[in-house]
């Protein structure tokens, strides 16, 4: 009887060594190389608000000047940088016409690549994982000859549409085989039925099918619109003047001008640009996830 | 006759505008890149090229590739080491690293919300925006208002290790560039690996509890063996991935530096595909930079090949379905 008392104690003994070894592993692995998230998120909040911030992240002297590029022109020494609000509203003309056009083609490519039986169907859909699978920078150099040969270089509004154009072009092999997804999941009897009483393809598409894969819609408007909000390169390279640069290459700019001057304006504006994607994925984290498992660039 | 005409019309009418985008932004550049590969074009006759495609004043040429080959141009081989030394560590990272990560968080840590925190912590880099998350890292490696550095020093590291700027002192600044990649890519292989983790049956788990495994062995015999799928999936996709991506290195030596990411260089953080956006955008060398993308062009279609070999059609696009 001792014996096998003995013999549980030792047990559990072990049992609990092993448990602290786990625990000492996920502190390990991901809690401490974790913390270097936690106070680059806690530096910009507290950082944008305040005047001063001591030991890194706590905030002093509570303002709100961080904030003031929201109504007053931003100026260093003599250049001023142009109003916020106008870029904002290329950033968000950037994202939607971004996000409608991929949604528009995505949603009749799927579409037929789901439901219809045609030649080369196959080869159609490796090409289109071979396209998502390829890593689009390296056509940088190759799209700003077509920009120069189509004329939509330097022209201002209209390089930014020309710029959706690539942008929504450079999504669309991805936002096709999510929305494809949607529509295998969708019963064909109910198409069927639609059309055995009668219903036109173009009506039972519109009717039928179109309700019942708004989520997917809904997933990739979300997402398309996202990828041409935090659109970074393209911008970057193709738009020459100031008045037509998106959120994030003017804010790469004025972290080159403002880097150790003035901190808090950065922070402020960082968080301004940041907070319609931190809304965004909080509402939608689930959808979007399981669009990111099927493999995001980067 | 009629009918088989409509069986097709009818694709065709849904895919034309699939085809005109596609055509626009992925194979007219992808053959312009071959063809641009091959040529002298440069900002001396760019604006004749842009006029009339077969002008005579751009010539076809093998210079470029000679000038790569041979090593002609002196900064080849250094970016091809800082390139080498790039993609294997952040693999590395994305690959075994976040292995361990997501065993810890969707695994070994037991309560839900604590997870749940740790996951979202870790997708974070992710999802943030690439120029903000560029913006708090400049931040944070600096050595006068940033954490990096205390933190360091409260971790034991002694004073003299420390550099007096992480952006321009070699090795730190290669560090950096591996850190700050990594961090994302960790993001990466944590979403496909926990969900995978999460879709092995407990049963099978709990199995090998029964027959006397601790946590750890549990986590080696049954869930790693269960995640070669997946695993090779992150490394083939990410290999591929970040052989192009110069997007943060950009960023955050472009913007934090303030003298543009030129500095790349001497920071020693200067990639291929980096160095071929340079040579396009910075000296105007379209032809060279085009030839410089084309190996990249060459290097991705191989492995794309090579991914749809050993993959197969469906395990591409399901990556983190287990089977069991």
């Amino acid at each position: 009887m001792g014996r096998t008392g003995e013999d549980i104690r030792k047990r559990i003994a072990r049992a609990r060594l092993e448990r602290m070894m786990v625990i000492a592993v996920v502190i390990l692995v991901a809690v401490v190389p974790a913390i270097p998230i936690w106070l680059m998120y806690g530096w910009i909040i507290s950082q944008s608000f305040s005047g001063k911030v001591i030991l890194g992240i706590l905030p002093t002297d509570l303002t709100l000047d961080n904030w003031r590029f929201l109504w007053s022109p931003i100026k260093m020494g003599e250049k001023e940088y142009p109003n916020i609000w106008p870029i904002t509203i290329n950033t968000l003309a950037l994202a939607l016409t971004v996000s409608g056009l991929v949604v528009f083609v995505s949603s009749l490519s799927g579409y037929a690549l789901s439901r219809m039986e045609f030649k080369g169907r196959t080869a159609l859909m490796q090409f289109i994982i071979a396209l998502h699978a390829f890593p689009s920078v390296i056509l940088l150099i190759a799209l700003f000859v077509i920009l120069n040969k189509l004329g939509l270089y330097g022209k201002g509004f209209v390089t930014l549409v020309g710029i959706a154009l690539i942008k929504a072009g450079l999504e669309i092999p991805m936002a096709t085989w999510i929305i494809k997804g949607f529509f295998d999941n969708i019963p064909w009897d109910l198409e069927w039925a639609a059309l055995v009483d009668g219903a036109s393809r173009w009506k039972v598409w519109r009717t039928v099918i179109l309700p019942l894969v708004l989520p997917g819609i809904a997933a990739v408007s979300i997402f398309s619109f996202l990828s041409g909000w935090s659109e970074f390169l393209l911008v970057f390279t193709y738009v020459a003047q100031e008045e037509y640069y998106t959120l994030p290459v003017m804010i790469y700019y004025m972290i080159g001008e403002f880097i150790h001057i003035d901190w808090g304006m950065l922070a402020a504006l960082g968080l301004f640009y940041a907070i319609p994607t931190l809304i965004f994925f909080s509402v939608s984290q689930k959808v979007l996830l399981r669009i990111y498992v099927g493999g995001v660039k980067g | 006759m009629a009918k088989k005409i409509r069986r097709w019309i009818l694709p065709l009418l849904f895919l034309t505008p699939l085809f005109i985008m596609i055509g626009l932004a992925w194979v007219s550049p992808l053959a312009l890149t071959v063809y641009l590969g091959f040529t002298d074009l440069s900002i001396r006759n760019f604006l004749a090229f842009i006029q009339d495609f077969f002008t005579d004043k751009v010539s076809l040429t093998l210079d470029n590739f000679r000038r790569i080959f041979t090593a002609e141009d002196p900064n080849i081989p250094l970016t091809l080491k800082v390139t080498v030394l790039y993609v294997v560590s952040v693999l590395a990272i994305n690959a075994f690293y976040a292995l361990v990560l997501s065993l810890a968080i969707a695994f070994f840590v037991r309560n839900e919300v604590l997870s749940m925190i740790l996951r979202i912590t870790w997708l974070l880099p992710r999802i943030t925006p690439g120029i903000i998350y560029a913006l708090m890292w400049i931040w944070f490696i600096d050595p006068r208002n940033g954490l990096l550095n205390d933190m360091l020093r409260l971790m034991g590291v002694p004073e003299d290790l420390l550099p007096d700027s992480w952006l321009l002192r070699t090795p730190y600044s290669q560090l950096l560039m591996i850190m700050i990649n990594g961090y994302v890519g960790a993001s990466f292989g944590m979403i496909v690996y926990t969900a995978a983790i999460k879709s092995i049956p407990t049963d099978l788990i709990n199995a090998s509890y029964v027959d006397g495994a601790n946590e750890f062995q549990a986590a080696r015999r049954v869930i790693i063996p269960l995640l070669k799928w997946p695993m090779l999936f992150v490394t083939a996709w990410q290999t591929l991935s970040l052989l192009s991506s110069y997007e943060y290195i950009l960023m955050v030596w472009g913007a934090g530096s303030g003298q543009g990411y030129g500095i790349a260089r001497s920071a020693g953080v200067m990639v291929w595909s980096l160095y071929s956006y340079s040579k396009a955008f910075a000296e105007y060398l379209y032809g060279y930079a085009s030839a410089l993308s084309l190996i990249l062009v060459i290097i991705g279609i191989v492995l794309i090949v090579l991914y749809f070999k050993i993959f197969g059609f469906r395990r591409m696009m399901e990556p983190s379905k287990v089977e069991v």
